[in-house]
C-alpha cells in the first residue's frame, strides 16, 4: 500500500456527518486540527435530515422536534448566524382520546390531577436539572485512579445530595422503578398517565412496566434541562436545517466535509488507526479516526474483528440495539382535522397513547416479534408552523410510531403495507377524513432506517438505553469515554454516553477526549 | 463381547468409553479408572513405577482419545487462527504440528493445545479442555468453520525409545525419517492412519490418529508388533511423571484457565508461564496482544520455573521462601516429583519477581507424613531451566533403533 499523497492527509477524520459528527469536527477544528468529515449520503445530517418523501413534500426523516440540544452549544456555534431559525418553540402537547376528546397537557388542566401535575413536573424537572451535568459530561469510569473519574462520581453524589434529604430519597427510590408504577402514584387520569408515560418509552425497548423506564424518562428530562430555553422546538425547514447550520459552522471553523463518500473500512498501521478507505478505493490518512457510526458498524464492519480481541467483539455482538420505532410520513391534500384539537395546538405534539395499559399492550406485541395492533403515536404537523415544507395549502404529517420491531416475525417486506394501513386507520379514528386526503405515504421501519441511515438495527439510540448500557458501561466495557481498544480510533455517536436524541453532547465530549489524549501524549 | 458403543451413556453411567476401552479393561490389573473429559480412562494398569520406566526404556501405549479435538476449515482459517493463538500460524506448513496457547483480552491463558495443519486451509486443534464457545465466538467475522470431532477420532500415543522400532515392525515404511512435529500419512488395514511425531513425554514418541472402527485392530497390531520391544499400556499417573520431567504444563495443575478462575489474580499469562517464546508480537493482532505488550513493558510479576530441590522428598504443594526464616511466601510449587531418570528432586513452581531468575536460591517448605507423624523440612532449592530431561533421541532424525 503506497502512502497517500500529502493532500489526503488530515489530523482527524470523522466518519459520518450526523449532528454528533459535525459537532465533534467543529470542536476539533476550533482547537486547530485539520479535520475531514466523510458522509456516505448526499446530504449531511445522518438521521437528522429533511428529505423529500413525495414530490413537493419534505419532512424531518428521523426526530422531528428539537428539545435536547443544549442552548449553550447553539449559542457557542452561532447556529442562528449560520441559518438556524425556528418555525415554532415551546410547542404544546395534546393527548388525543378515542372518541374525540383531548387533554391539553400543562397549564390549564383542571382538577386534582392538575395540582398533582404541577408538583410532579416541578420535582421531575429538578431531578432532570440535577442529573443534567452528569449526562452532559464524559461518563466517569469506576475503579480507576484518575482524578477526573473520581471527581465526576463525587460531583454526581453531591448533586443528588444537594437536592435535599426528601428529594434525594425520592430520586433514589424512583431511579430503578418503572414509569407505570410511578405515574400510578401521582395521577388518576388514564390519558394523562399515558401521555406522560410515552416520553419514557419513546425510542426505547421498553413498555411502561419495564424496569428502568423511569431512568429513560429522567434521561430525557436531564437532556431537556440543558435545552430548556426553547422547550419543544421545530427548526425552520425541518431537522435538516439544524444540521445544515451545524455544517456551516463546521466549514466556518475550517472543517472539510465530503458527502457521497461512504467509508469502506478504517485503516490500521502498527496497531493504530491510520486513516480510512472509501468504497470508491480512495484513501485518506489521519492519526485519529472518529466514528459517528454505531458501535456495531464501527467495530464489526468498518474496523473488523481481526483487529479486536475476542471478548470485546463478543460484548459488541451482544450490545442490544434493535429498533422498535417506525416513522410515518403523510403528504396531505389539506390540513388534517383532529377532533377536538384547538387550532393553536395543531402545530404542537399530538399523542395517541390514551393509557399506560394501551402502551403496555402495544409493547406486548413487540416482545414477541409482532407489530402493535394498536400502535402508540407521536404526531406533528410540521407544515402548520412551516408551510415551506409542502406546496401551498397542502400539508405534511410526521408521526413516530411504536412498536414496530426490527426483527419482525416474517420480515417487513410483506408486512410494511399492512402496518402502514393500520397506522393510517388509527389516525383516521382521531382525524376523520385524513385517509382520503393522503397524496403520498412513506413508512420507515427500523429495517428501512438501518438501510437508509446506516444504523445497525435501525435504533435511534444506536443501542438501547438501559441501566446495563448506560454511563460507564456504554456502549460496552472497553469502549467507554469515547476511546476504543484501537489507539487513535474514537466513537462520537449515539452509541456513546449519553445516547441518542438530537443533542450533540456525545460529539462534543468525543472531541474533548481526543484533545485531552493528544495533550497527554504530546 | 459387546462393542464399547453398546454401553449406554446415561445418568447411571455418565462416562463414555473410548474405542480402546475393551482392551484397557482386559489389561487393567488394579482396576484403576478415572474420568477425563467425560470418558473413563486408566489411571494405572499395573504399577506406576513399571509404567514410568517403560516410557523411558521401552515403548508405551496411552489412550488419548478424550483429548478434545476441533476441526477448523475455511478460506480464512489462517487469519482466524492467527487472531486466536499467540504464535504465527502462517509459519506452520502443511503436515506440521505446533504447540500453542491462546489468551483472553487480558492476555491471560485460556488453554494450551497442539495445532495440526492437515491441509492447505484445514487444521486440527487438540486441547485439554472443551473450548467450543471460545472458538466459535472467535470465528465471528471470519469465513471459517469450527466443529468438534473428538468422537470421530481414536487417538493413541506410542511413546518411548523403542517406539520407532515398533512402528517399523508394524510396517510403516519410512517412519524413521518423520521429523519432530511432522505428520505422516499411512494406510493401516485399509484405513487411513495419521502418525505425528509428537507427545507429552519429552521422549522419542508418536501419536497415532485413526477412525474409531479401526481402533481395536490398531491396538492389537501395535501390541503384537511391540512384543519384543517391551511395549505396555500406561495410565495417566505415569504420564504425569514423565511430563514433569519434560517440563510440560497441565491445565488445572500448573495454571487455571482464565475462563474458569473466580478469584482475581489467579489468571496466568503465557509470559508468566515461561511461554513467551510462543508469543509473536510481530505477526499482527491477536486476542490479548495489547495486554501482553503492556505486561511485557511492565515486566512480569511472577514466572513458572523449574526447581532442583535438595533431598529426595517430593515438594508437593509446598510454599517457597527467600530465606529459611522468612515469613512471606514468594511462591508455591505446582507439580513436584523425585525423578528416577534424572536422579533429582524436581518441581515446577510459580515464583514471584525477582526471585525467578535461573540460579536463584530459594527455600522450599516440605511436609512429610511419616506413619501419620508430620515432619517439616526446609530444603534449599535452585531455580533451573526446563526441561529437566531432554534426551538427544527425542529430536534425532532418522529416529534410532533401540
Amino acid at each position: 500500500m503506497n502512502a497517500p499523497p500529502a493532500a489526503a492527509r488530515y489530523d482527524c477524520i470523522v466518519i459520518g456527518a450526523g449532528h454528533n459528527g459535525l459537532v465533534c469536527a467543529t470542536r476539533l477544528a476550533q482547537a486547530g486540527r485539520k479535520v475531514l468529515v466523510l458522509e456516505a449520503a448526499a446530504q449531511v445530517g445522518g438521521a437528522a435530515v429533511t428529505r423529500e418523501f413525495h414530490p413537493g413534500f419534505r419532512v424531518s426523516a428521523g426526530a422531528h422536534l428539537l428539545h435536547l440540544m443544549s442552548a449553550e452549544l447553539i449559542r457557542e456555534f452561532k447556529l442562528s448566524a449560520h441559518g438556524l431559525r425556528y418555525s415554532g418553540t415551546q410547542l404544546p402537547t395534546t393527548a388525543l382520546l378515542p372518541g374525540g376528546g383531548t387533554l391539553a397537557i400543562g397549564a390549564g388542566m383542571q382538577g386534582a390531577d392538575a395540582v398533582a401535575y404541577a408538583a410532579y413536573e416541578t420535582r421531575m424537572r429538578r431531578f432532570g436539572a440535577a442529573l443534567g451535568p452528569v449526562l452532559a459530561g464524559v461518563a466517569p469510569r469506576l475503579g480507576t485512579d484518575r482524578w477526573a473519574d473520581k471527581l465526576a462520581l463525587l460531583s454526581l453524589g453531591w448533586r443528588i445530595r444537594r437536592l435535599g434529604r426528601k428529594d434525594m430519597r425520592e430520586l433514589l427510590r424512583i431511579g430503578g422503578m418503572n414509569v407505570y408504577d410511578l405515574l400510578q402514584e401521582h395521577f388518576s387520569s388514564a390519558v394523562l398517565q399515558g401521555a406522560l408515560g410515552l416520553d419514557a418509552v419513546l425510542g426505547s425497548n421498553f413498555g411502561p412496566r419495564s424496569p428502568g423506564s423511569v431512568l429513560t424518562l429522567l434521561y430525557r428530562l436531564a437532556g431537556e434541562s440543558a435545552a430548556r430555553a426553547n422547550g419543544l422546538a421545530q427548526p425552520q425547514g425541518g431537522m435538516g436545517a439544524l444540521c445544515d447550520a451545524l455544517a456551516a459552522a463546521a466549514r466556518a471553523a475550517g472543517v472539510t466535509i465530503r458527502t457521497d463518500a461512504p467509508v469502506a473500512r478504517i485503516l490500521v498501521a502498527n496497531d493504530c488507526a491510520s486513516g480510512v478507505a472509501l468504497q470508491s478505493g480512495e484513501q485518506f490518512a489521519a492519526g485519529i479516526v472518529i466514528s459517528n457510526a454505531d458501535p456495531k458498524t464501527t467495530f464489526l464492519q468498518l474496523l473488523g474483528a481481526r483487529y479486536l480481541d475476542n471478548g470485546f467483539v463478543r460484548r459488541v455482538n451482544h450490545l442490544r440495539g434493535k429498533g422498535l420505532t417506525a416513522k410515518l410520513h403523510l403528504a396531505l391534500a389539506e390540513a388534517p382535522r383532529f377532533a377536538g384539537v384547538a387550532a393553536e395546538r395543531i402545530g404542537g405534539r399530538l399523542l395517541i397513547a390514551p393509557s399506560l395499559e394501551h402502551i403496555e399492550h402495544a409493547y406486548n406485541h413487540a416482545k414477541y416479534g409482532e407489530y402493535s395492533i394498536e400502535p402508540v403515536i407521536e404526531i406533528t404537523v410540521p407544515t402548520h408552523n412551516d408551510q415551506g415544507l409542502a406546496p401551498a395549502g397542502q400539508h405534511v404529517l410526521s408521526a413516530i410510531v411504536q412498536y414496530a420491531p426490527y426483527a419482525l416475525k416474517g420480515g417487513w417486506a410483506g408486512q410494511r403495507q399492512a402496518f402502514s394501513d393500520l397506522c393510517v386507520a388509527t389516525l383516521e379514528r382521531y382525524a376523520p377524513g385524513i385517509a382520503k386526503s393522503i397524496l403520498g405515504c412513506e413508512l420507515l421501519t427500523p429495517v428501512d432506517i438501518e438501510a437508509k441511515f446506516r444504523i445497525s438495527g435501525g435504533h435511534w439510540h444506536h443501542a438501547d438505553l438501559a441501566l446495563d448500557q448506560f454511563l460507564m458501561v456504554r456502549p460496552v466495557p472497553g469502549a467507554t469515554q469515547h476511546r476504543t481498544p484501537l489507539a487513535g480510533l474514537y466513537l462520537c455517536g449515539a452509541g456513546c454516553h449519553p445516547g441518542g436524541g438530537v443533542m450533540g453532547t456525545a460529539g462534543g465530549n468525543a472531541a474533548s477526549q481526543v484533545l485531552k489524549q493528544a495533550r497527554a501524549y504530546g | 463381547m459387546d462393542k464399547p458403543s453398546a454401553m449406554p451413556v446415561d445418568f447411571r453411567h455418565p462416562l463414555q468409553r473410548t474405542p480402546f476401552h475393551e482392551r484397557a479393561r482386559a489389561l487393567s490389573q488394579v482396576d484403576s479408572f478415572v474420568p477425563w473429559s467425560g470418558y473413563s480412562t486408566v489411571d494405572v494398569f499395573t504399577t506406576v513405577e513399571q509404567e514410568y520406566f517403560a516410557v523411558r526404556n521401552a515403548a508405551t501405549l496411552y489412550d488419548l482419545t478424550p483429548m478434545v479435538k476441533y476441526r477448523i476449515v475455511g478460506r480464512e482459517a489462517v487469519p482466524y487462527l492467527n487472531r486466536l493463538i499467540t504464535r504465527d500460524v502462517t509459519k506452520l506448513k502443511v503436515n506440521r504440528v505446533a504447540y500453542c496457547v491462546w489468551c483472553n483480552d487480558a492476555g491471560h491463558l485460556v488453554d494450551d493445545g497442539t495445532l495440526f495443519r492437515s491441509g492447505e486451509s484445514e487444521y486440527l486443534l487438540c486441547t485439554a479442555e472443551r473450548q467450543i464457545d471460545w472458538l466459535l465466538s472467535s470465528a465471528d467475522g471470519f469465513e471459517v468453520e469450527v466443529a468438534e470431532i473428538t468422537e470421530q477420532v481414536a487417538a493413541l500415543a506410542l511413546q518411548g525409545p523403542t517406539s520407532c522400532s515398533v512402528l517399523k515392525a508394524l510396517g510403516l515404511a519410512g517412519i524413521e525419517n518423520l521429523k519432530p512435529f511432522e505428520i505422516g500419512r499411512f494406510t493401516f488395514a485399509g484405513a487411513p492412519l495419521s502418525v505425528s511425531r509428537t507427545g507429552f513425554t519429552g521422549d522419542l514418541g508418536y501419536e497415532l490418529w485413526i477412525t474409531p472402527d479401526s481402533a481395536l485392530t490398531l491396538w492389537d497390531a501395535l501390541m503384537t508388533a511391540g512384543r519384543s520391544w517391551g511395549i505396555r499400556p500406561i495410565g495417566s499417573q505415569a504420564l504425569n511423571m514423565v511430563r514433569i520431567e519434560a517440563g510440560f504444563i497441565l491445565p488445572n495443575v500448573d495454571f487455571v484457565s482464565a475462563e474458569h478462575t473466580i478469584r482475581t489474580g489467579r489468571d496466568r499469562s503465557p509470559l508468566e508461564m515461561g511461554l513467551g517464546w510462543l508469543v509473536d508480537f510481530d505477526k499482527g493482532h491477536f486476542t490479548g496482544r495489547r495486554a501482553l505488550l503492556e505486561e511485557q513493558r511492565r515486566g512480569v510479576a511472577r514466572m513458572l520455573v523449574g526447581l532442583d530441590i535438595a533431598g529426595n522428598k517430593p515438594a508437593r504443594d509446598s510454599l517457597l521462601y527467600a530465606a529459611p526464616t522468612a515469613k512471606r511466601e514468594i511462591g508455591s510449587v505446582t507439580s513436584a516429583m523425585w525423578s528416577p531418570t534424572c536422579k533429582r528432586n524436581i518441581a515446577l513452581a510459580m515464583v514471584e519477581a525477582p526471585h525467578f531468575k535461573t540460579g536463584t536460591r530459594l527455600w522450599v517448605d516440605i511436609y512429610l507424613n511419616r506413619e501419620l507423624v508430620w515432619e517439616r523440612r526446609m530444603c534449599q532449592a535452585l531455580v533451573v531451566d526446563r526441561p529437566f530431561f531432554a534426551p538427544e533421541r527425542r529430536r534425532a532424525t532418522p529416529a534410532a533403533d533401540y
